[in-house]
């Protein structure tokens, strides 16, 4: 709906300067709220005295994005956090879409009997505190050595993610025409097919936004990291902890450690922005 | 054999026919969730029934009694736990109160024509992306702290005294990071309700000659309802959780410390007391469930919606 649509009610001129003033509103709301990201990205290229100062006296480099790269014996490592962060981020995405998009399938297009109370039992496992389980999973994570290993991260950011994955997915399935579902079912095409040539088509906008949800959720997920991983499991989170320095000057090293650790999903979420308004919509209203 | 018997026979062979051929699909994902979530949810009630403490941590292990209700005795009388209670709700209350108050106003800037739109849409989603470790850590050490922040810079240029923020303000401070990365997240869904907004029927009220304020008023308000219900509920669902702002600004200094953070420091963050830590959780679970309810009514209201479309 755009505004030209709207303001019929009023003059040309009105209109145009309506539309300026609208434009500058924003562009000042846009600006304040990405103010500290954008002086923490300024950050990382100063001296440490230039950012414990806040001032630019002694010009920009990448030496902090060199210092934070280069790994230092006995600490976390740029590659080992990276690398288990890659692995848990994109197992774990995989697992929940392999595990939702079947659910999904079952409470969209061929529902099974109680279908709304299954989706609910999903949501609601979102409300049970995390702290309410973390024990009994640390016990027993404990009890089977998965303590700082990847396997029990991975396991547990696909139970986190896989509700929301199944709620998503529900509703993008729901929009696939019923006719193209019922013509591929006379065809006798078996689920399997029936998923890959009519809906996963259909609905693969709607899939990319839901796993790039919990590639996010994935990647910035701090509390079960730092409790079951502090060993060499570690993630980017606890990577871009570890630059906090109690001794000395680190502003500017960690402002280049949180801009490296930020990018990947930032970037990802840029691209598919358009696609995250829908998604997030979860479809839920048509 | 009829033919009837034998079409009878072929659709009892239909991979769809019976319900538990049609539950096969689900079931993978339901016993997942079952053994990962609801599992040790069941153990933690029974530690909640002991006195179950982390054995390196004490200098004579004692083996673990069973302690029957005596931690929920306990539990009701300790005005920590019910400070951490009324921290969680003012938290949770404000922060998704004011995003959703932002996202709003935000959503309905960015729903106008305007130059650079696309740009400034852009430049508001980041905090939501950004990882909230390193949100917490950029308003502590850029924003917020006496010996480097820019609020403190702010204030000295124009002549006033510096400000505490953290640590004479936890609250406001940990809600101040909460609500700039979930405004985003409200602005989304917020942008989702207005773009489906029926256009025929906005050009209808526009044609009868309506005030742009009332079809504000009595098309677009009604219409965004149900998408700030859906924001509210997936903003607490997160907010009330919040764990990651309060570890890395404050460490759960009065006044800052909300539920999870609160049983988190009785057990694996340094109490190691499962037993009675396991109790308040549980409280903190049937707590959830009954805001649960409620939301998930909400939830039952928009898939009515969807069915009745």
């Amino acid at each position: 709906m755009s505004g030209q649509e709207r303001g019929t009610t009023l003059g040309v001129g009105e209109r145009r300067a309506g539309r300026i003033a609208v434009g500058v509103v924003a562009w000042v709301v846009g600006l304040v709220w990405i103010f500290p990201v954008a002086w923490t990205v300024f950050t990382s290229f100063k001296t440490e005295q230039d950012a414990t100062a806040q001032t630019l006296t002694q010009g920009l480099s990448l030496d902090r994005y060199r210092e934070v790269s280069s790994s230092t014996e006995g600490t976390l490592s740029l590659a080992t956090a990276l690398s288990n962060s890659l692995f848990v981020v994109l197992v774990s995405t995989t697992l929940v879409m392999l595990l939702a998009v079947p659910t999904a399938y079952a409470l969209a297009i061929r529902r099974v009997p109680k279908w709304r109370d299954i989706l609910f039992f999903f949501i609601s496992t979102k409300f049970l505190p995390v702290v309410a389980s973390i024990f009994p999973i640390y016990v027993y994570a404990e009890k089977w050595n998965l303590i700082g290993t990847r396997t029990i991260l991975v396991v547990l950011y696909t139970a986190m993610n896989l509700p929301l994955a199944v709620w998503m997915i529900r509703s993008f399935f729901m929009e696939v025409p019923r006719e193209l579902i019922e013509a591929a079912e006379i065809d006798g095409t078996k689920l399997i097919n029936q998923l890959r040539s009519v809906i996963m088509p259909i609905s693969a906008p709607g899939l990319a936004a839901t796993a790039l949800l919990c590639v996010i959720f994935a990647w910035n997920e701090y509390f079960y990291a730092i409790q079951l991983n502090f060993a060499s499991g570690s993630t980017m989170p606890q990577w871009v902890i570890g630059n906090v320095d109690t001794r000395g000057n680190f502003l500017a090293k960690l402002s280049a450690a949180s801009v490296i650790a930020c990018l990947p999903v930032v970037l990802a979420g840029w691209i598919a922005q358009k696609r995250m308004i829908r998604g997030l919509s979860m479809g839920a209203i048509k | 054999m009829t033919a009837a018997d034998a079409t009878r026979k072929g659709k009892a062979g239909d991979p769809f026919s019976s319900p538990w051929r049609r539950r096969l699909p689900l079931l993978p994902a339901l016993i997942f969730t079952i053994l990962v979530t609801q599992l040790p949810f069941l153990v933690s009630i029974y530690y909640s029934l002991t006195d179950l403490k982390d054995k390196t941590q004490s200098l004579i292990p004692q083996p673990t009694r069973f302690v029957g209700l005596e931690n929920y005795r306990t539990l009701l009388s300790n005005p920590f736990f019910r400070d951490a209670m009324w921290t969680s709700v003012k938290m949770t209350v404000l922060s998704v109160l004011l995003s959703l108050i932002f996202g709003t106003a935000f959503a309905l800037l960015l729903d106008r024509k305007f130059l650079g739109q696309g740009l400034v849409r852009t430049l508001l989603i980041t905090p939501f992306l950004v990882m909230p470790v390193v949100a917490a850590l950029i308003w502590k050490q850029q924003m917020f702290s006496s010996l480097f922040g820019l609020l403190n810079k702010a204030l000295e240029f124009f002549g006033l005294d510096s400000v505490q923020f953290i640590s004479d303000h936890p609250l406001a401070s940990i809600v101040t990071v909460l609500v700039w990365q979930w405004t985003p997240f409200m602005m989304l869904i917020m942008l989702a309700g207005l773009q489906s907004q029926p256009a025929d029927i906005l050009e209808a009220a526009n044609v009868d000659g309506a005030k742009p304020f009332g079809i504000f008023r009595q098309l677009t308000i009604p219409h965004l309802r149900r998408y700030l219900e859906l924001g509210a509920l997936l903003g607490s669902i997160y907010i009330i959780q919040a764990f990651d702002a309060i570890d890395v600004m404050t460490g759960g200094a009065p006044g800052s410390k909300n539920v999870p953070y609160f049983v988190y420091q009785e057990s694996i963050g340094g109490g190691f007391r499962y037993g009675s830590a396991s109790a308040y959780a549980i409280v903190v679970v049937f707590a959830s469930i009954i805001i649960a309810t409620f939301a998930l009514r909400v939830l039952s209201g928009l898939l009515k919606d969807e069915e009745r479309a």
